[in-house]
């Protein structure tokens, strides 16, 4: 097992060199007076100046592996450039936008997992019935639903018809005591964690409120892959022998499903549940969008729209990285609980 | 034409396609139902006037007229038509580049098969809908840059695939007994092998060809896709965006703004993924409760 851990790590400077390298392609598409927005650190540096010095001066005329280096070399000390839809330093709007993002995601991942499996476990154990049909198609609407589809009737309905789930972080006189008031401190910047940090519930009620519609469009969107993977996977595992086995000694087909077929089957969907929420929260663009959550999806919705190409590839990078080290960690864990993988 | 009674005879797959001869037809027909302005550039959406706030559905614009005064019928039909030609081209290009970098890394294996894995892994590390908005940013507002954009982060499904089929059929006794006749490599991978490694390949590009068109559609609606007055699905709904909540006291009131193009969308996207689910348990029995997504 450590060797194919060894081996796994040894392939983790290739793949993240190779992202490096495909982002730095994208930024090599720009003309050099685009590419100094990525260098310039602050805004201010441009005016009065002529740009052609600074290209000379930052090297953007020169060939492009020299650029590449530069370029690496200022993504490695942190520098991504100035964001000019966020008025800011990247890494700043980084901090700023992080937490909305991990909010939405942790709290989306709670349905998408529990909701995916338990739809799946259903929809195998009681095959080719009406519950397994119509699991099936309710995933495969789900699947074939654009998120900004969802995301605007869900707002229609619920919002302009029932007024119940408004877009928005928080109303608007939450967000004045929770920003500007000093009485609310912020920890962590992940409002309903600090919510609850802060003992203070109607905070904390104001901010699910505004979760829910997004977390419900998300799930709805989402459970069709974990779905298939778990029915696809408990179906393999409910022929297994050993679940004759278990049931022929007289086992209640209840600890048969739970005990035995279950733990085994969710072996994969646990790579899946990974994967699709390190996907979540590097691809939360859209839902950020429509319901207008402050998170780094809605700033790189932004930054597309606007050119603000280096919050754009600061924004790739990360979304990247992210679902390389998932990758990497979900592989790892595979080889851990299955012996199986170490073997091939 | 065995595979077609099957697929009719399943209800899931005979909706499917149903609306899909549906909506080819409409795409077909698109210039005689939706006749454009501009006959060079069809899928320019015609305005019948300047101010933001939409009008319902009336004589001449039967699905009533957007933010912007461009008529949602025209957009609804010539988005069509443009939903078939991108979701066509990427996911025909992106199947012809992952099948021939499959077929060479598995056929080959050693370093080069390394090699072409290695960069199917690093272009995985992307988000799909992300990667190809930045790209599509970078590329400029045009269809090609779209397309161009779609099929660079697309690729790899097909290529992972296909290298694992060919993998299993390089050892195949039919395979083995071609090579050692002296059949050229080549005609052993596009004669041998090809035809046996393509089914598995066809039913992901059938269910591609939906998520396609949404994401496509999605990098219109958050602007980075086509100039505004393009004629299309994702273009048509961000039009609708700031009229989800119509005046107070009727909330109703700009109902098909969204429901037009949002219908057209995701119904386009549900014949597809139901044709694929059907074609998985009809063309490969094998595959029955295997993943393919």
């Amino acid at each position: 097992m450590i060797a194919y851990i060894v081996r796994r790590l040894l392939l983790l400077p290739i793949v993240l060199f190779g992202l490096l390298f495909i982002v730095f392609q994208m930024y090599n598409l720009l003309d050099p007076f685009q590419k100094l927005a990525v260098f310039v650190p602050d805004v201010s540096r441009l005016k009065n100046v002529d740009p052609h010095l600074l290209i000379k001066e930052y090297g953007l005329d020169k060939p492009w592996w020299y650029q590449f280096g530069r370029w690496l070399n200022n993504v490695i000390h942190g520098e991504f450039g100035w964001s000019k839809t966020a008025n800011r330093d990247v890494l700043d709007a980084f901090k700023r936008f992080l937490p909305q993002t991990v909010e939405l995601t942790l709290w989306a991942a709670i349905p998408i997992i529990l909701g995916g499996i338990w739809l799946g476990q259903l929809s195998a154990v009681k095959q080719n019935s009406a519950i397994d049909q119509f699991a099936r198609v309710f995933a495969v609407t789900g699947w074939s639903l654009p998120t900004f589809v969802a995301g605007i009737l869900g707002l229609f309905i619920f919002y302009g018809l029932l007024h119940w789930f408004p877009p928005g972080r928080l109303s608007t006189n939450v967000g004045l005591y929770v920003f500007t008031s000093g009485k609310f401190h912020l920890y962590t910047g992940i409002i309903t964690l600090d919510a609850i940090l802060n003992w203070n519930w109607w905070v904390f009620a104001d901010a699910l409120r505004h979760l829910i519609l997004p977390v419900v469009t998300l799930s709805y969107v989402s459970w069709a892959l974990l779905l298939r993977v778990t029915r696809s996977s408990m179906l393999e595992t409910l022929r297994q022998e050993y679940i004759m086995t278990a049931r022929a000694k007289g086992l209640p087909e209840r600890v048969v499903i739970k005990r035995h077929a279950r733990r085994n089957a969710l072996i994969p969907v646990a790579t899946i549940a990974g994967l699709t929420i390190a996907g979540l929260m590097g691809g939360l663009v859209i839902t950020e969008t429509i319901f207008d959550l402050p998170g780094i999806g809605r700033w790189a919705a932004n930054a597309a729209r606007q050119f603000d190409m280096p919050a754009l590839l600061a924004y790739l990078l990360f979304s990247g990285f992210l679902i390389v080290i998932a990758n990497l960690t979900v592989d790892i864990l595979y080889a851990v609980i299955d012996p199986r993988v170490r073997l091939e | 034409m065995k595979t077609l009674i099957k697929l009719l005879k399943n209800p899931l797959g005979a909706t499917g396609i149903v609306l899909l001869v549906f909506f080819a037809v409409v795409a077909i027909i698109a210039p005689y139902i939706a006749p454009p302005r501009w006959p060079d550039e069809p899928f320019r959406m015609p305005r019948y006037g300047y101010w933001s706030e939409p009008r319902p559905p009336q004589p001449g614009h039967p699905f009533g007229l957007s933010s912007g005064q461009y008529d949602i019928f025209y957009g609804c039909v010539w988005g069509t038509r443009l939903a078939w030609i991108v979701s066509l081209l990427v996911v025909g290009l992106s199947a012809a580049i992952g099948i021939f970098l499959g077929m060479v890394g598995a056929f080959y294996g050693g370093l080069v098969d390394e090699v072409i894995m290695r960069i199917t892994d690093i272009f995985y590390a992307f988000p799909f809908l992300s990667a190809a908005m930045a790209l599509a940013a970078i590329l400029g507002h045009t269809v090609k840059s779209g397309v161009i954009a779609l099929v660079t982060f697309g690729w790899m499904s097909y290529a992972r695939l296909i290298r694992g089929e060919v993998l299993r059929l390089k050892e195949v006794d039919y395979v083995q007994a071609a090579r050692a006749v002296g059949v050229p490599t080549y005609r052993i991978l596009l004669r041998h092998i090809l035809p046996n490694a393509i089914w598995p390949v066809f039913v992901t590009a059938t269910m591609n060809m939906g998520s396609i068109v949404i994401t496509f559609a999605a990098l219109s609606f958050l602007g980075v896709g086509l100039p505004q007055d393009y004629a299309d699905w994702g273009q048509m709904i961000s039009f609708s965006r700031d009229w989800i909540i119509g005046l107070h006291g009727n909330p109703l009131q700009y109902w098909y703004t969204f429901t037009f193009p949002g219908a057209a969308i995701t119904l386009f996207c549900l014949a597809w993924n139901l044709l694929g689910d059907a074609l998985r348990d009809i063309l490969d029995p094998r595959l029955r409760g295997r993943i393919t997504v």
